[in-house]
């Protein structure tokens, strides 16, 4: 008989024996990559700052990572970007005076990467098992512990490499203390502040001002299909039908005026753009069923207006996205898909 | 017109080309057969042959064990040498039977009967069951049962499965071109014995040749449609080219011939023709000799219990090692530990893959929830579940997401970013569950 077999040990796995090319590495570096546009443009209006905070939340992440594996005895994982893309997205999240050494804050960048990447991602598991986008902890974190640090905003300055610059509110600041008129004078016209929020020459975190460039990366993620339209179009879509609805004031007497809101603002402007485009959308903490990403994201764009327009703070993105997430599993685990066939036999 | 097609599905590089072109080719007629007495889903056969006696070609060897079942019969003639336990493609031992192949190829009865298509619905069933027909597409379901529906349960359509979803196969591809009429003739003697008006024979849009050869074929024959599917995986699954080309879908556990249909095989339709006209047994298949790995790709006639090894050596052998040879194609077949296993009816394809080519399933991430495998499971099923529950060992709980509705076409594992062995951990958690 044949002797081909003899020479050979062959390998014996389960089908299938083919499989994709994609991997969870090639994910996450691609979805970094993404976010580059937006970090470059923070970069350019806020200077060295944001470099300098973006690669200390990165490092830290990284290695608080490598290190925290290498303590429990787990495989290190660093390599597969996730962790990386923690930091980055931590970075493009904190406003960029944090880099300041007085008051001295650098490390605050740093706390909140650990917190991120240990806490809310290791201690539960590693990548795939925790609940919360470890990002938005990280700086939910910072938020509750250095209120102060947390919330000074500068002036994106064309002066590159200065280290300090000037003091101001973000444009939902303003909108919140002193109304929308007050936020249209700071930009001159309607037109200019339209522009101004879209191109993100504004004071706001590192990576969220420009909404020209995160469109570029969110349809690049996209048109490769790392994300679906589900959750960023349902988030943006409550967010604008609640802000036209409920964001309206009577200039007079201040009160809530209904069908008179400006939802371009609204959508122009805070994290929404990189909440709903690449933190909402985090595989890991967001559901996995289709029709329970548009639940997800109305509930994630009801939060963040209901935060906006009644909340202590003038921001709410993080904080509606990291409730949403409790919601993921459960959202999953009741909008599972029709099993094929179960519905009712259609005739063609 | 919108190509038929089904939800979800995937689409694997197909390589047919590697195997597309080659003309069906008698292969060497073996040494020795080793058949097996169970080939089919379904009871075993009883042999009825003793060590040392002579058989003739087509001579039956082995009796059906049971209703689901179907009769074996020897590929060769010869003497048998031996009735023993031997390892199949799945790895498993069976009862077979071993015979010496004096190389005469004398048939036992072969009788040419061109009025076959007069012959009343049970006279044909009688020589589809003689015949020992099982699906040829992969899981050899018998036939026979296939065409025995209950009473209350009337049969309207049947299909013909020409799809080939599988990537590298083109075994039915070289039938649908070299034997179109025979297929065609089949499907009638099928709707005649079920006594049914409506035959469809269904073909993935790659193959424009096959569809132009069966439609021609097939023009006479005003109750036959011959339909272009879309290409994707799994289309040639029973469930989704049923509801493909019906738009019926058969409900979960059930069967196509609860939504009135019959399925078969293109193999399996061109087998029923050789039966019910000359009278011949299942003894032989056309098995796709394929593979990044094989030295000479081919489509090869292979007598029922050649061993795999005799064919890799026709087929000038590996070019220099395989990593891998898998008996069926890449989505569905199993990967074989020896290639002293034969050839059954349900073999279509022998995929040769080289050590580069192999993908290393051992180290695995864990689900990241990316929802890729829902969006692509055809049966609606969250992948991603069954194989987090499998692993952690939460079996039972795999059911609350249906565990048994998974018919492992291996989609999910398929499009995996973290690589997880769904398919695997989906046959633990089943293993270890009751229904
Ligand atoms: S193997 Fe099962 S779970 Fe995976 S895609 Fe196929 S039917 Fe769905
Ligand atoms: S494709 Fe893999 S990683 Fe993605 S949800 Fe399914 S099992 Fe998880």
């Amino acid at each position: 008989m044949a002797d081909v077999k003899k020479e050979h040990e062959l390998i014996v796995t389960v089908s299938p024996h083919v499989r994709d090319e994609e991997t969870t590495s090639r994910i996450m570096w691609t979805v970094n990559m993404a976010l580059l546009p937006a970090f470059f443009m923070g970069f350019y209006f806020f200077g060295l700052k944001a470099l300098f905070i973006t690669a200390l939340c990165i490092i830290s992440s990284v290695l608080s990572e490598y290190f925290f594996q290498k303590a429990v005895n787990r495989k290190v994982t660093v390599n597969d970007g996730s962790s990386f893309l923690t930091g980055l997205l931590l970075g493009m999240n904190l406003p960029p005076s944090l880099w300041s050494f007085n008051p001295f804050t650098i490390h605050v960048p740093i706390i909140g990467s650990v917190i991120a990447v240990v806490i809310t991602k290791q201690f539960f598991g590693g990548l795939g098992y925790n609940i919360f986008n470890p990002a938005l902890i990280g700086r939910a974190f910072l938020l509750i512990s250095f209120p102060k640090a947390m919330t000074i905003w500068t002036e994106p300055s064309a002066a590159f490499f200065a280290l300090d610059a000037k003091t101001t509110a973000t444009p939902l600041g303003i909108l919140k203390e002193d109304g929308i008129a007050k936020l249209i004078e700071a930009f001159g016209d309607k037109l200019n502040l339209y522009a101004e929020l879209f191109n993100g020459h504004r004071a706001g975190s590192i990576g969220e001002t420009s909404v020209l460039a995160l469109l570029i990366g969110a349809g690049f993620l996209l048109y490769k299909r790392y994300i679906t339209w589900h959750i960023p179009i349902s988030f943006l879509g409550t967010v604008a039908v609640l802000a036209w609805i409920f964001g309206g004031k009577n200039p007079e007497t201040g009160k809530m005026l209904l069908f008179a809101g400006d939802p371009l603002i609204h959508l122009l402007s805070g994290g929404l753009m990189l909440g709903a485009f690449f933190m909402a959308t985090d595989y890991v903490t967001c559901p996995s069923v289709r029709k329970g990403q548009i639940v997800f994201g109305i509930g994630c764009g009801a939060l963040t207006m209901l935060i906006r327009i009644k909340g202590g703070y003038p921001e709410g993105v993080m904080f509606a996205i990291l409730l949403m997430n409790c919601f993921a599993p459960l959202i999953d685990r009741s909008m599972k898909s029709d099993v094929f066939g179960a519905v009712k036999e259609k005739k063609k | 017109m919108a190509l038929a097609t089904f939800k979800g599905g995937i689409h694997p590089p197909d390589k047919k080309d590697i195997a597309k072109d080659r003309a069906i080719k008698e292969a060497k007629s073996p040494q020795r057969v080793v058949i097996p007495l169970s080939q089919h889903l379904g009871a075993p056969c009883k042999p009825i042959v003793s060590i040392g006696q002579e058989v003739k070609k087509g001579e039956v060897i082995g009796e059906p064990g049971g209703f689901v079942s179907a009769p074996v019969h020897s590929s060769v003639s010869g003497k048998v040498i031996a009735i023993a336990e031997f390892p199949n493609a799945m790895g498993r031992m069976v009862n077979s039977v071993v015979i010496e192949n004096d190389g005469k190829e004398e048939w036992a009865s072969l009788k040419d009967n061109p009025d076959y298509i007069k012959l009343s619905a049970d006279e044909l069933k009688e020589k589809v069951k003689a015949a020992g027909i099982v699906g040829m597409g992969g899981a050899a379901f018998p036939t026979l049962v296939k065409l025995s529906p209950p009473k209350e349960k009337p049969i309207d359509t049947i299909i013909i499965n020409g799809a080939e979803c599988e990537p590298y196969l083109t075994a039915d591809y070289r039938l649908m071109i070299e034997k179109s009429g025979e297929i065609v003739e089949g499907l009638k003697i099928l709707m005649r014995i079920l006594g049914v008006n409506k035959g469809f024979i269904g073909i993935e849009n790659n193959k424009p040749d096959a569809i132009e050869k069966m439609k021609d074929a097939a023009k006479n024959e005003p109750n036959i449609e011959v339909c272009g599917l879309e290409v994707k995986y799994p289309q040639g699954a029973e469930k989704m080219l049923i509801s493909a080309l019906t738009g019926r879908e058969v409900p979960p556990r059930a069967l196509p011939m609860d939504v009135r249909v019959v399925v078969q095989n293109v193999g399996t339709a061109l087998a029923v023709y050789e039966a019910a006209r000359y009278g011949k047994p299942l003894i032989e298949r056309v098995v796709t000799v394929t593979g990044e790995g094989i030295k000479n790709a081919a489509n090869l006639m292979v007598k029922i219990g050649t061993l795999i090894s005799d064919i890799v050596e026709e087929c000038g052998g590996f070019k220099d090692s395989a990593g891998k040879v898998v008996s069926g194609g890449p989505m569905m077949g199993f990967a074989l530990s020896t290639l002293d296993v034969p050839v059954t009816k349900g073999t279509s394809g022998i995929l040769v893959i080289p050590e580069e080519g192999v993908v290393h399933t051992d180290e695995f991430g864990p689900c990241i929830r990316c929802g890729r495998c829902i969006d692509i499971c055809p049966m609606g099923l969250m992948p991603s579940m069954l194989s987090i529950l499998s692993e952690k060992g939460h079996y039972e709980d795999t059911k609350e997401y249906n565990l048994f509705d998974c018919f492992e076409c291996g989609s999910c594992a398929f499009v995996c970013p973290s690589k997880r062995p769904i398919v695997q951990l989906v046959r633990l958690a089943k293993s270890l569950t009751k229904p």
